[in-house]
């Protein structure tokens, strides 16, 4: 057997707080990568993943250092050498594909300036024959106008195409090994397709080995040939692709690979009322927009004509990708961006656009959770007095009665008591975002807008707050409206689902067959972009490019 | 196109912006200086004054007219060049102040020369090598120029230079000019002083602005692309960091406007700052007013230009 | 979902650390430094060996002696009593210039920042041109037109640095307002005196009092710079800056009594900037 290509040894990277405590966030890892092979890093956030790739480059942000072990990079050891002998391995030997192309691109530089530059740091060819090969590479990378895309400002091209452009700026030195960290997390489902493709068919013609370091199973399973699994920057388990999808051994595996197909929802029985048909939540006609108005209508016109309605005790979800409108929508509804025209019903009573004329009473039935619980929490105020908070406004509680509702709440979400005497910043991810949910409870809504709850949390912590909104509905018998831009997770939580695209409603599905009932061209677009858990999917996915050309932001 | 029209549409409300606060700061000099105090006609009178010679040099200096139409006669006189008449020597104002004004120009000039390089070079330097020796030397010693009064600094510059090495003389004016030497000798002692007390600013500001670029993701992948430190400082972060630090030197220029009133003052040198200090003790209220305008239309050009440099420089607004 | 309950009651163990923040030496130095110049500006009559205002010696511009620590001035009197006393003008004015400054500045920053309109685009405007004045240049015209004396030297410092204190309130507050937890409160219908000092305050509070200490050096730069110029603290008083004036002349002769009083002042703006410079990040944290 040959040599392999990267050989990583007890490797141990520690970490210096902010309060000058040290701490071990590579706890030995070992693996090694064959000539050719793409080996993705998958875990969740602090599994150490971007650590370990970044150190391959010789390279640790700003408070971390290697403290041992060793890391070999074809003949070359990485942990042995200079800061200076590391910069000519640089872009040569390994390169990087960054996780945000738009951070990454110098915003004052051509982009061909910034593809080309490698070649002219460690002085690979001369300036016309970069020129020429970069070209060649945006072709590979299917850019569109690869003659001169390069002459173009990093803020003039999309996203998507930005991201690409990266990987160009990364294989112009025909490096061996490249890495990838997380260079689709940021796109639309519908744009990453593409994405995935020009790196896959890109890798395997150059047939470079790859590091793919990821979160998301279903997207590693398209490009990797082996996974190995992090957690608390220790490997969990290692594996081919087929193997960890198929047959996966450890129960952490497991936990990923379930949190990943969520169980389908089940609606709630309704008592039958059949004196009071009323929906929760009615929208008719609903446009919002911002900027100045003119002539009462803003500048910038976001929401156009959306109606819609939601049974008691049901969940409606919203999907679309980034600025369909999704979220403005929920503003509108909440009155946080007052709608321009139209109307919104809660209980049959229509609701003044704006918050000042909402009475409480319209505003306690219905509360908005928000997607990042680290803002959404005032992080000067304990856990205790944000949830006392909308007890003491809403319904005048003081003293004993609202400490023990505070507790009860708490406990509502599965959190100790204790942490109400908690800061904000002292919470994990999920913490935060339970205490934000039990934040609108307090307020005995009938009715939760829940604006991309769990897309910033990790699967198998999103997993669990799905499950506690589904408890919750049983208890208190509430009504969800769920925006996401992640089909799975409406899935496993809706009952019907609007699709939103550029401002409007495009189509309105039920939940649980949306992929078979969709008939809308941007519906069916969007729901056969979602990545499968199957190795095979991207390979044998095919979409009529009219409709791509059509609908994706690419 | 729009965007083309983007940054002259806010570089000319910028200028817009300027012109109202010139026009509120006028507003402000001229009411401070010919409202608040008890009487002019009294003031120049003096205590021994009939009430019917008071009354008779009111009438006569205009003084009974409405405060807004003596604002705008000022201000038209202003725009027109006529800065009006010094209360205690008679002389035209514009008289009085042009003589000066060279000297004061000629000393922010020179000063501009020597510190802007030193600085630039001073802040770049700290923040490539940051955290370096050298970058905590240049960072203890701006912090300390800008912690004390900027009449500390002259009399340190007085101490060692003139005191105690005895290379140049403490007082700058009444030497003579005659040769260059001596005229070199002449503009030392306050162009030093101002020199540091400008530069200071302009280190720290300026190391700021790099260090934050340096900061940013591009710059960390160019290092990832293998580029060694001076190419990630100078070709990547410098030129994203060259508007700010164009604002960075015309923030700290303005720095010369209180600078030097009191390096005139300390070393007697015959410019326009000088001459204000001494019409403040003999409440020279026409000579205050026309030489505070002067102080307030070139602080504020600095800070125009700092903005506008700020908007054009942004590349997402270039073209 | 249950792991994640489980890890959550062991973490519950490690003890809150409270509001302990730690500063480094150079810090603490500099709140040492600080906090003596306040004890002094306080019991700074009581401690002065001599009385501050009579000619106790017959010498002028006096060397440094067992009776007289710092020298006498220009007239003889002793330097260490009058700078014990100056203290009392120097700190005493600039802080109560730099509180004025800051409370006005700091409540109409945030009110602005939650209004928004009409309100925070004159009031920004406003402030912005008075900010074009260079503030030693708008002392010098106050002085000029309305004499000199502690009230006016309070008020004067207050007006420069009332519009600088504005707009970087105003700025930390407009980031907070954003937030969306300012958005919850709103919209579960808080009015805005709840916004203001509930939700936006408790978080401008560590950034405001670090720009509060910045400004308190330059309010004791330009009071001393005033001075200086014989239009601050008028005599028989006389801060620190008007006892560099008093005995510029002594420079000449190295005489200490110019070089203590300048002394004073470089250790406590050096200090307060020493102090605001190692203060954690987690206060420090300014958007400027």
């Amino acid at each position: 057997m040959t040599n392999p290509l990267v050989s990583v040894r007890d490797l141990r990277i520690g970490a210096t707080t902010d309060a000058g405590r040290k701490v071990e966030i590579i706890k030995g890892v070992s693996f090694d990568i064959e000539p050719g092979e793409i080996v993705a890093l998958i875990g969740e956030s602090g599994s150490g993943k971007t650590t370990i790739a970044l150190s391959l480059m010789g390279h640790t942000r700003t408070g971390c250092r290697i403290d041992g072990g060793n890391i070999r990079l074809g003949t070359s050891e990485i942990t042995a050498m200079s800061e200076r002998a590391r910069a000519s391995v640089r872009g040569t030997e390994v390169s990087y594909v960054p996780q945000s192309a738009a951070a990454a691109f110098n915003p004052s530089k051509r982009i061909m300036e910034q593809v080309i530059e490698i070649a002219a740091i460690h002085e690979l060819m001369p300036r016309a024959e970069a020129e020429k090969k970069a070209v060649e590479l945006f072709r590979a990378l299917a850019l569109p106008d690869a003659e001169h895309i390069g002459q173009r400002y990093p803020h003039q091209v999309s996203g998507g195409q930005l991201q690409r452009l990266s990987a160009a700026m990364a294989l112009i030195g025909d490096p061996k090994l490249v890495i990838f960290d997380e260079p689709t997390t940021a796109l639309d489902v519908t744009t990453q397709i593409e994405v995935l493709r020009a790196f896959k068919s890109v890798m395997q013609k150059g047939g470079m080995a790859g590091v793919y370091v990821s979160h998301d199973l279903a997207v590693v399973a398209q490009i990797a040939d082996r996974i190995i699994v992090l957690r608390g920057g220790e490997i969990q388990e290692v594996g081919s692709a087929e193997q960890i999808l198929r047959a996966p051994q450890h129960p952490y595996t497991k936990q990923l690979l379930a949190a990943f197909e969520p169980v389908p929802h089940q609606p709630v029985d309704q008592p039958v009322q059949a004196a009071k048909p009323t929906p929760v939540l009615e929208v008719f006609d609903l446009c919002a927009g911002y900027g100045p108005m003119r002539d009462g209508v803003p500048l910038a016109k976001i929401l156009k004509n959306v109606n819609f309605k939601l049974e008691r005790g049901r969940n409606l979800g919203v999907i679309g990708e980034s600025g369909s409108g999704k979220s403005t929508l929920a503003r509108a509804i909440a009155g946080i961006l007052p709608a321009y025209r139209g109307a919104v019903m809660v209980d049959g009573k229509e609701l003044k656009p704006d918050l000042q004329n909402r009475s409480k009473d319209d505003l306690q039935r219905m509360q908005m959770v928000f997607q990042l619980a680290d803002t959404a929490l005032n992080p000067a105020h304990s856990i205790g007095s944000i949830l006392a908070r909308p007890l003491t406004f809403y319904e005048g509680l003081r003293g004993k009665a609202r400490e023990a509702r505070v507790i009860e709440l708490l406990d509502m979400v599965h959190l100790p008591a204790a942490l109400r005497h908690r800061l904000p910043g002292e919470l994990s991810g999920g913490q935060k975002q339970r205490v934000n949910l039990a934040r609108a409870l307090a307020a005995s809504p009938e009715l939760i807008l829940c604006d991309e709850i769990t897309s910033a949390l990790d699967t198998v912590v999103a997993a669990a707050i799905l499950e506690l909104l589904k408890e919750l509905q049983r208890e208190l018998g509430l009504s969800y409206m769920f925006i996401s831009h992640d089909l799975s997770t409406v899935e496993a939580i809706c009952d019907d689902v609007l699709v939103m695209y550029k401002g409007e409603v495009v189509e309105a599905l039920p939940a649980a067959r949306m992929s078979s009932e969709a008939t809308h061209p941007y519906s069916r677009l969007l729901i056969s972009s979602v990545p499968q858990l199957d190795t095979g999917w991207l390979s044998g996915l095919e979409q009529d490019p009219e409709l791509v050309a059509q609908f994706a932001n690419r | 196109m729009p965007q083309s029209l983007t940054p002259w549409f806010l570089v000319i409300q910028r200028l817009g912006i300027a012109l109202l606060t010139l026009v509120i700061v006028s507003f402000a000099v001229f009411f401070a200086t010919e409202l608040l105090p008890g009487d002019v006609a009294e003031i120049l009178l003096g205590q021994a004054a009939t009430p019917e010679a008071v009354a008779g040099l009111r009438e006569a200096m205009g003084l009974n007219e409405p405060a807004l139409s003596r604002f705008v006669g000022w201000l038209v006189g202003l725009l027109g060049g006529d800065l009006g008449t010094s209360y205690v020597n008679k002389m035209e104002v514009v008289e009085l102040i042009s003589g000066r004004l060279g000297n004061s120009l000629k000393l922010a000039g020179v000063t501009t020369l020597v510190s802007v390089p030193i600085a630039l070079a001073l802040g770049i330097g700290a923040a490539m090598w940051r955290g370096s020796l050298f970058d905590r030397i240049v960072s203890v010693l701006t912090i300390s120029v800008i912690s004390v009064p900027e009449f500390m600094v002259a009399t340190l510059a007085v101490l060692i230079f003139a005191v105690w090495l005895g290379w140049l003389p403490a007082l700058s004016y009444g030497a003579d000019v005659s040769s260059l030497s001596a005229m070199l000798k002449a503009y030392a002692m306050p162009v030093i002083t101002l020199s540091f007390v400008v530069s200071a600013q302009m280190i720290r500001m300026t190391r700021a602005a790099v260090i934050e670029t340096i900061n940013t993701p591009y710059v960390e992948m160019a290092l990832l692309k293998g580029a060694s430190r001076k190419r990630m400082v100078l070709g990547h972060a410098l030129p994203n960091a060259l508007g700010p630090i164009a604002n960075a030197v015309a923030l700290s220029l303005s720095y010369l406007v209180g600078g030097v009133i009191i390096v005139e003052t300390i070393f007697n040198y015959p410019g326009v700052a000088k001459l204000m200090v001494d019409a403040v003790s003999t409440r020279d209220l026409p000579l205050i007013q026309s030489c505070a305008m002067i102080f307030c239309v070139s602080y504020l050009s600095l800070i125009t230009l700092a903005d506008m440099i700020a908007i054009l420089s942004n590349p997402r607004l270039r073209r | 979902m249950m792991a994640e309950v489980t890890t959550t009651t062991a973490k519950d163990t490690p003890k809150r650390k409270g509001p302990g923040y730690r500063f480094n030496w150079v810090g603490k130095i500099g709140l040492a430094i600080i906090l003596f110049w306040a004890v002094v500006a306080v019991v700074g009559p009581w401690l002065a060996p001599h009385p501050p205002g009579e000619i106790v010696d017959w010498d002028y511009f006096g060397p440094v002696t067992k009776d007289f620590w710092m020298g006498t001035d220009y007239l003889g009197r002793d330097i260490f009593s009058r700078i014990l006393m100056g203290a009392r003008y120097t700190v005493g004015i600039a802080l109560a210039a730099v509180t004025l400054a800051c409370t006005l500045g700091v409540i109409l920053g945030m009110v602005a920042a939650v209004a928004g309109g009409w309100f925070d685009m004159i009031l920004s405007r406003l402030l912005d041109a008075f900010n074009g004045i260079p503030s030693l240049l708008f002392g010098l015209v106050v002085v000029a037109a309305v004499g000199s004396s502690i009230p006016v030297l309070v008020l004067t410092l207050a007006a420069i640095y009332m519009p600088g204190a504005y707009r970087f309130a105003r700025a930390l507050a407009v980031n907070v307002n954003t937030m969306d937890f300012v958005t919850v409160a709103r919209a579960r219908g808080e009015g805005t005196p709840y916004l203001i000092l509930r939700e936006i305050f408790p978080n401008i509070l560590g950034p405001v009092l670090a720009d509060l200490g910045l400004r308190f050096v330059f309010i004791v730069l330009v009071l001393s710079g005033l001075s200086f110029l014989g239009l601050g603290v008028q005599p028989p008083n006389a801060d620190w800056g008007a006892l560099v004036r008093e005995n510029i002349e002594g420079l000449s002769l190295g005489a200490p009594a110019v070089i203590f009083p300048s002394v004073a002042i470089a250790s406590l703006t050096i200090s307060v900037n020493m102090f605001i410079d190692n203060l954690p990040t987690k206060i420090r944290d300014r958007s400027e």
